[in-house]
């Protein structure tokens, strides 16, 4: 009998190599495939298409021989899958991530055939004419960014991948390199063809050891098949900020991994100093469909207004079934929340949802009914980033994760622009008195010399108006998005929950804000 | 010609071919001596023919990349949003006194474990589903 395993980072986390073992000392033939991304069920054990998890070395026996409780029916047609339309991950579950035969014999490789027959001009038609947009979090048409990349002579050019994924509540990465990482190096290769590039590199940072040697090894066995296009894996040293594009080029340089000012664009001045694209892992992914044989029109008719095609989306945190969600844009929070993941794993109230990140907004379930789309949340204040979701209960003190918001920034800061570098560390300091109750008088305000300083010390009231203003500072005097889109989870925290930062006193924030609003 | 200062040579004279050397080089010094000191700092930046500023720099820059060796085992608990959500803060307290002086524990800001959280990290093994008990095990099993 085959018994198919993930082999992926989360299975292995989870005890899947103990279960292979098991299986394979039973006599049984072990495959170990990618994760169908269903992950509180993992590890998910599939014999035949029938899946049994969260499978623990006690239940080995009772799969085997059909009476397991751990039973789930067949996978494919799980209402969590069902319901999903996968073109990025539509080998997720199915094929051996490293073997070639299994990427070829489900459409591996045509994307790039095709490429190579069609040239330069219409590979970036086809790319635009799909409507994908960067996956990393801007949302920038990849089509134009690779025109421009295409349209710059030079002599050498080059394919940067980012695999930088530093957000919390993100793991669709991670799957890509894990579970199907032929189809990010062939969508880097057809960016190679359509650019004019031969080298690539990706950035994979090194808090994913699994998805590193799977790259690898890829890379090793598919290297005659891209030739010309070269590719190398570089990984990183545990900067959060490298997955800004021009930190991570940086990075790739040897250098530290501060942000470029742009203009330049990498585009035109990228990696050193040649054009560059700079792609997501999931940008690059979403290639192979889009160039295969009416790839483009399918991927271009999925979605709704500028956001086409699908997303990826990651349910994390406390939520039931967590895992890979892959849809056309336009499904709203409510759904992903409460239908698909189930509420909450504690099965307490949902209280708050982190979109996109630590740089992305906290929702209320006031706003659930807000479609999954670019602009709209941008038109809320909110972006949709790496498409995490990080689902929070009650019990959690939104005044922390505002201030833990500020903290992380100042953590990973790089340094070089002072809204950020600065500004993060007065920013928790001011969370901090906030949620103190204000502060008396300093040694320095109470100087006689001191005339026109306050001898009062300062209202909490204040130190809002003070956060108000030292967020709009950070979000439009940062160099990049760390320090620009940090005000994103702490001002929203502010709005939505006044009552973890002044308890019984939410009406005098309301009323700061409002003030700092006209 | 002292071993250390052979090793770092054989590691610079490794990738002096590639583009951009330094990281991986960084990378290779760090897991040999289980640091980048200023001793190595000086050898890697004459091997690149660069100021030992530059090295410095970039060494100073990256969380990964440590001036001085700790002989004792790493764990590194993961404790950002996902895992906050899942609740690995109320594990921290435990997870301190258990590894006492013996084991070192790091903050790392996410695992990619994020559905699946609290989460650490020993060597290249991860664990997933952490609960008290779990994270001592994990603890007390780091060599």
């Amino acid at each position: 009998m085959i018994v198919r395993l993930s082999d992926d980072a989360l299975a292995r986390a989870l005890g899947a190599d103990a279960l292979a073992e098991a299986f394979a000392g039973k006599g049984h033939e072990v495959h170990r495939v990618s994760s169908w991304g269903m992950h509180w069920l993992e590890p998910l054990v599939d014999i035949d298409g029938h899946g049994f998890g969260p499978a623990t070395l006690d239940d080995v026996g009772a799969i085997l021989d059909g009476s397991s409780d751990k039973a789930i029916g067949p996978i494919a047609k799980h209402p969590f899958i069902a319901r999903q339309q996968r073109l990025t991950f539509a080998r997720a579950g199915k094929t051996r991530p490293t073997s070639l035969e299994d990427y070829e014999a489900t459409g591996g490789w045509a994307g790039l055939r095709r490429a190579r027959q069609i040239g330069p001009a219409a590979i970036v038609e086809e790319v635009t004419a799909s409507g994908l947009r960067g996956r990393g979090g801007a949302g920038f048409p990849a089509g134009i960014k690779w025109k421009t990349v295409a349209s710059t002579p030079a002599a050498q050019k080059y394919i940067v991948c980012n695999a930088d994924e530093g957000d919390s509540g993100t793991f669709a990465d991670r799957m890509v390199m894990e579970g199907d990482p032929y189809a990010l190096i062939e969508g880097m290769a057809i960016a190679g063809e359509a650019v004019g590039a031969d080298q690539g590199y990706i950035y994979v940072r090194s808090e994913y050891p699994d998805s590193i040697r799977k790259l690898n090894e890829a890379l090793a066995l598919c290297a005659a098949l891209i030739h010309p296009f070269r590719c190398e894996v570089r990984v990183g040293a545990g900067a959060y900020v490298c997955g800004e594009e021009t930190s991570l080029l940086n990075s790739l340089e040897g250098k530290r991994g501060e942000v470029r000012a742009k203009p330049p664009l990498p585009a035109i001045e990228g990696l050193f100093g040649k054009p560059t694209v700079v792609n997501n892992v999931l940008t690059l992914a979403a290639v192979p469909h889009i160039l295969a044989e009416g790839g483009s029109a399918q991927y271009g008719a999925l979605g709704i207004e500028r956001s086409k095609g699908t997303m990826p989306i990651q349910l994390a945190g406390n939520i039931r079934h967590g895992g890979l969600f892959e849809t056309a844009f336009g499904v709203t929070l409510k759904e992903l929340i409460y239908d698909i993941g189930g509420g909450t794993e504690s099965g307490r109230p949902v209280k708050a949802v982190q979109v996109g990140g630590p740089l992305g907004a906290y929702l209320h379930p006031d706003q659930f009914d807000i479609k999954f789309d670019y602009e709209a949340y941008t038109a809320a204040d909110a972006l949709i980033g790496h498409g995490g979701i990080t689902v929070f209960d009650d019990t959690a003190d939104m005044g922390a994760m505002a201030r833990f918001a500020m903290q992380f920034c100042a953590a990973e800061s790089c340094g070089k622009c002072t809204p950020c570098r600065i500004g993060a560390v007065r920013g928790v300091e001011l969370i901090d008195r906030i949620r103190a109750g204000g502060r008396p008088a300093d040694g320095v305000e109470l100087q006689p010399v001191m005339h026109n300083a306050p001898k009062t010390g300062r209202l909490p009231e204040q130190e809002i108006g003070l956060l108000t203003d030292l967020c709009e500072t950070m979000k439009f005097g940062s160099l990049c998005a760390l320090g620009g889109f940090t005000p994103y989870p702490v001002m929203s925290a502010l709005k939505n929950w006044p009552e973890d930062f002044m308890p019984g006193r939410e009406g005098a924030v309301q009323k700061v804000l409002d003030r700092n609003e006209a | 010609m002292s071993t250390r200062e052979q090793r770092i040579g054989e590691i610079v004279a490794a990738h002096a071919g590639r583009e951009g050397p330094l990281m991986p080089i960084l990378h290779d010094v760090q897991a040999a001596f289980g640091c980048v000191d200023a001793e190595s700092e000086k050898l890697i930046a004459q091997g690149l023919n660069l100021s030992r500023a530059d090295v410095h720099g970039v060494v100073s820059f990256y969380h990964d990349f440590h001036d001085h060796a700790d002989p004792r085992p790493v764990v590194q608990i993961c404790r950002a949003e996902a895992c906050q959500a899942r609740g690995v803060e109320a594990l921290v307290p435990g997870a301190e006194k258990v590894a006492g002086d013996r084991v070192r524990l790091e903050t790392v800001y996410c695992l990619g474990l994020c559905s699946a959280g609290p989460s650490a990290r020993v060597g290249d093994r991860l664990h997933a589903r952490l609960d008290a008990a779990g994270l001592a095990r994990v603890i007390e099993a780091a060599r």
